[in-house]
Parts: structure tokens; sequence; C-alpha cells
């Protein structure tokens, strides 16, 4: 073999061989890779009440409850299947809205989600309100894609 | 592609290019500017701030064609020994960390008002802060050795090894859960941004690219020049030495 082969082969090798132990290791730890679990995760993990994780999915419609007077609010948060209801007291992200995707942070006991931390998680759709508007009126508005799967 | 390899016909070739890569490059970013901040329409959901998005997302498509560009530049220079190859590699090197750390701050400053956080250690985010260290490490890699041709060596096997990195980014936001949105444009099923929101964002991606090349070509000729200057040194010292 030419040196200049046997350099490309070498270097081949040594990618491929350093590629899968790469995709062995992130497999292996894909669950501290993950940011947040879903609430289908969440209910089959049943983590212990001092555990402090995150919990994504979307905001459930008519859910949102605020007490006149205080800062606290709570609401659902549902990946379609499952949902859990959290509370937070503290400032919301502007995207925070009902069926929009909405990531907490905090501890789960006794079947209610303690948030401290609340972030918003938008799609990858990008339009002008007046595409939006025209595509629900035709009826061809999509909704939350990625969870509907 | 191999005749491209003889640095002389290479500069040549260089300096047609050059004055054109500078026009397109200035007359994209003016236009892509224009549409991207005044022309193009508000998002339903982000409102204005989805501007940053015309910054943002080609620097973060730049920072992975630069690495891109960078290990297959490694690659050759290691295989063929290709007398350009290790010199594109080492002139892209800064230019791909500039625009990794433009991603990195424009990521953050968009972060802050949408998702509620300037930084969050989810997959995407991380992994691109992995990449703008390979770029560091690369850099500093290279300019710790006294002898350059090791440095060069040693170099390369990090940008190659560094190369991994680059479908993690791509796929991490599929693979894992993250708080980063999934692909917008560069997906099988198609584009999710409307045209007039597209339209903008190709624009800027084309002058970012033409950009790099004009930075490039600067770099790769300041980088011959040098080692004219030094080889010129050299012989000079060698000539005195003689003499005395």
């Amino acid at each position: 073999m030419k040196p200049k082969n046997k350099r490309l082969s070498l270097i081949v090798a040594t990618m491929t061989a350093l590629a899968a132990s790469v995709a062995l290791i992130l497999v292996a730890f894909e669950d501290n890779v993950v940011f947040f679990y879903s609430p289908s995760d969440l209910l089959k993990k049943r983590p212990g009440p001092t555990q402090k994780l995150r919990i994504g999915g979307l905001v459930k419609k008519d859910s949102i409850k605020r007490e006149p007077g205080v800062t606290e609010v709570s609401f659902e948060v549902t990946d379609l299947n499952n949902s859990v209801p959290v509370v937070f007291n503290g400032i919301l992200p502007d995207l925070f809205r009902e069926e929009q995707g909405v990531v907490a942070e905090g501890r789960y006991r006794e079947q209610l989600f303690y948030a401290t931390q609340i972030l918003a998680k938008h799609d990858e759709q990008y339009m002008p309100p007046e595409v939006a508007e025209s595509l629900k009126k035709s009826g061809k508005w999509k909704g939350p894609v990625e969870l509907e799967k | 592609m191999h005749k491209f390899a003889n640095p002389t016909r290479f500069f040549k070739a260089c300096d047609v290019v050059y004055p054109w890569i500078i026009l397109l490059s200035l007359s994209a970013l003016c236009l892509g500017l224009y549409f991207s901040l005044v022309q193009s329409p508000v998002d339903y959901q982000q409102g204005d701030t989805v501007r940053i998005m015309y910054v943002h997302v080609p620097a973060a498509w730049m920072s992975m064609m630069c690495y891109l560009i960078m290990a297959l530049s490694c690659g050759s220079s290691l295989i063929w020994k290709h007398a350009i190859a290790f010199s594109i590699a080492r002139s892209t090197a800064p230019i791909g960390a500039t625009f990794t750390f433009l991603a990195l701050v424009t990521g953050s400053l968009w972060g802050k008002p949408m998702w509620g956080t300037w930084w969050v250690w989810d997959a995407r985010l991380t992994s691109v802060l992995i990449l703008f260290f390979l770029y560091i490490g690369f850099i500093t890699l290279y300019h710790s050795f006294d002898d350059r041709s090791r440095g060069a060596k040693a170099a390369s096997i990090l940008a190659l090894v560094g190369a991994i990195n680059l479908p993690i980014i791509k796929f991490s936001v599929d693979w894992w859960n993250t708080l980063h949105q999934p692909a917008s444009v560069v997906k099988l099923s198609g584009p999710a941004i409307h045209t007039s929101m597209l339209t903008p964002l190709f624009v800027m991606a084309f002058a970012y690219i033409c950009f790099y090349f004009w930075i490039l070509i600067i770099r790769l000729k300041a980088a011959s020049n040098l080692t004219k200057i030094r080889a010129f040194e050299a012989r000079q010292i060698n000539i005195e030495t003689e003499l005395d």
C-alpha cells in the first residue's frame, strides 16, 4: 500500500472507531443529556420528593389559574397523553401561553410539581401574524407539531 | 481540485476572486440587513425579537461550515500533504471561532426575552460551546510546539477528532429533549419558516459566506507572506554568520 493510502485508511478507521465509541457513551448517558422529562416520563420515573428535575410539554388549554392579588400561578403541563399539575410563584417568560411549549424546573411531591423556574420553549415555525391567522381560519393550522407524533 | 494544490496557481485564482467576493459580501450584507431589519414581517409569536434570527442563524451555520472546512483541510494535509491545506485550516480557525462566539452571544441575547434565560446546559447549547473550545484548542495546540510541522500535525488530529461534534450539534435537537427548538430550515419536510422571512435569512447567510472567503483570502496571503519573510530572514542570518 502507498503511504498516502495507508494514512487515509488509518484516519478513516480511527474516525469510525471514535464515532462508534462516542455514540455508545451518549446512548449510555442519555438520562443526563436530556434537558427535561415529559409528564409521561415523570410518572414512570417516580422521583423522590427532594430530587430536582425538569419537566417539559405544552401548557394545557384552560388550565392556567391565578388567584387575584397573589403572584402564584398554577397550570398543567401535558404531552397530550399525561399531564402534571404545576404551581409556580415568580416571573413568567413572555412566551408563556396556553398550548405553548414550557419547561419547568423544580420538585415533584404528592402529585404536584413545585416549580422554581419556568422557561418557555417555542417551536420551529416562523411566520407573519397574518399568515398564522389565515392558516387558523382555513383549518390548515398544524398546532403543536412536535408532540403529536 | 488537485491542481489548486499548487500555491502559485492557488493564489492567482484568489487574486481574481478577491474584488468580486468583497463586492458580493458588502452588497449582500446591505441588502440582507435592509430586508431583515426593515422589510421582513414580525413573527406571530415572537414579534420583532425574531429579527435576531437573521444574525444568529447564519452565524451558527458558519460556525459549523468553518469547522467542516477546517477538518477536511486538516484531513487532506495529513493524508496528501497538500501545501495549502493546513494553511487553510489555520486561517479558518479564528474566523470559525468568531462566528461561534457570535452565535453563542446572539443566541443568549435571544434566549433571555423568549425562553426567559440567558443560558441553559441543554444538548444544543452545550455542544456549540464545545465547538468554540475546539477552535480555541486547535489554535492553542498549533502554537504550543516550537516545531511548526509537529504543531500542525497535533492540531490536525485534534480538528479531526472534534469533527465528531458536528453531527452531534446538528442532531442534538432531534435526539434529546432540549430547550432549543428543532431545525427550521435544513430538515427533510422542508423549511418551517415563511418565505418572507426565509429570503432575508438566505441573503444574510450568503453575505456571511462571502465575508468568510474574503477574510480567508486575506489571512492566507498574510500567512504566505509571513513564511516568505521568515525564509528571507533565515537566509540573511546565514549570510551574516558566514561573513563573520
